[in-house]
């Protein structure tokens, strides 16, 4: 790393502003402005339209093998998701989640 | 006003954020004291590294900053592709306004700076699963989820930067991210507009993989709205 001490807090402090100003911009600046209709349509479906597309990469090709699929993982997930589904609860998809992975890490590693 | 043992609505739904958000320490402590280590190896001074996590307060940012600074990438590239990595978060932004716009402005800039995927997602699932909350306590769930999370990923990356060892790979701590936010979503997936928004964030993310600074999964999300919302109308219009 080549940056002067400047520099490094010019990105730290532009970096800070900048997050800060996309968390705050619609939130800040809309406040209780009514939306129209079709908008508050399209957001309510944020949450399943930016989780699953951030996740399915780090499923199917996990930087920890180097990008090759890896069935403990994608077990895990499944089961993740299976889970968070019919219990209708994040908790217990987590539980269920990293308990699957450790198991399916340990039997894929003693076969 | 009888008794100060009567607990407030507002202050009950701040302990229900508190509760609610307490499992992603799990994810926290070992991110935090990642990021201590990564920032500490590429140079950075413990000041830099805490202002980064004080300041920025996104981990997938901050390590996608700290990698292109190792590379030496031109300053406006690191800036570029960390705020891209960010700018989810104004999707997140707007979707929180019809819950929390009408609150004061300082709470919802305190709200901005504490909006991260875990206090976002967990808030909205609240808010959708109890459209009678008022303001207020909208307000104190949110900053309930974010008090277990945010001082331990201050203080974590303190211990990784003065610590400084590498976490085991046996734990797999790379894929309790994803296990976390698939269990966050799946209870979400509580219609067919839903689940089809969500098939197709997966479809176009996959597709798009390549592109730099997740600008794919800002495709991937908005087609995946679009999709939602079409098929929520077509959904509504068979039943009229």
């Amino acid at each position: 790393m080549t940056y002067s001490t400047g520099e490094i807090w010019l990105i730290i402090a532009v970096l800070g502003a900048g997050t800060f100003l996309i968390r705050f911009s619609f939130l800040g600046l809309i406040g209780d402005r009514p939306m129209p209709p079709l908008v508050l349509k399209l957001l309510r479906f944020t949450p399943v339209a930016v989780l699953p597309g951030m996740v399915a990469p780090l499923v199917l090709w996990p930087a920890a093998t180097g990008g090759a699929p890896d069935p403990a993982r994608m077990i895990a997930a499944i089961v993740t998701v299976a889970v968070g589904i019919r219990a209708r609860s994040a908790i217990w998809g987590i539980a269920a989640g990293i308990g699957t992975l450790y198991l399916a890490l340990w039997v894929f590693a003693i076969r | 006003m009888t008794s100060s043992t009567v607990k407030s609505p507002a202050t009950s739904a701040y302990w229900a954020g508190v509760r609610d958000g307490s499992p992603f320490v799990l994810m926290a402590v070992p991110f935090a004291t990642l990021f201590g280590v990564v920032a500490t190896d590429a140079g950075l001074t413990v000041a830099q590294a805490m202002g980064f996590t004080v300041l920025v307060i996104a981990g997938a940012a901050q390590f996608a900053a700290v990698q292109m600074m190792m590379e030496d990438a031109g300053i406006a590239f690191v800036l570029l592709a960390a705020l891209a990595v960010n700018l989810r978060m104004a999707m997140y932004s707007a979707s929180l306004v019809p819950y929390l716009g009408a609150a004061p402005l300082w709470q919802r800039a305190l709200v901005a700076y504490l909006n991260f995927d875990q206090t976002y997602i967990t808030s909205v699932a609240r808010y959708e699963a109890r459209p009678d909350m008022r303001l207020q306590d909208r307000v104190a769930y949110f900053l309930g989820v974010a008090t277990p999370i945010t001082p331990l990923w201050f203080v974590m990356t303190l211990v990784g930067i003065l610590v400084g060892s590498a976490i085991p790979e046996a734990w797999a701590l790379d894929f309790i991210v994803p296990i976390m936010f698939l269990a966050m979503v799946s209870p979400m997936l509580k219609s067919l507009a839903h689940v089809a928004a969500a098939a197709v964030s997966v479809s176009v993310a996959l597709a798009f993989v390549g592109l730099p600074s997740g600008t794919g999964l800002l495709v991937a999300a908005a087609a995946a709205m679009v999709t939602g919302a079409i098929v929520e109308t077509w959904i509504e219009r068979r039943k009229a």
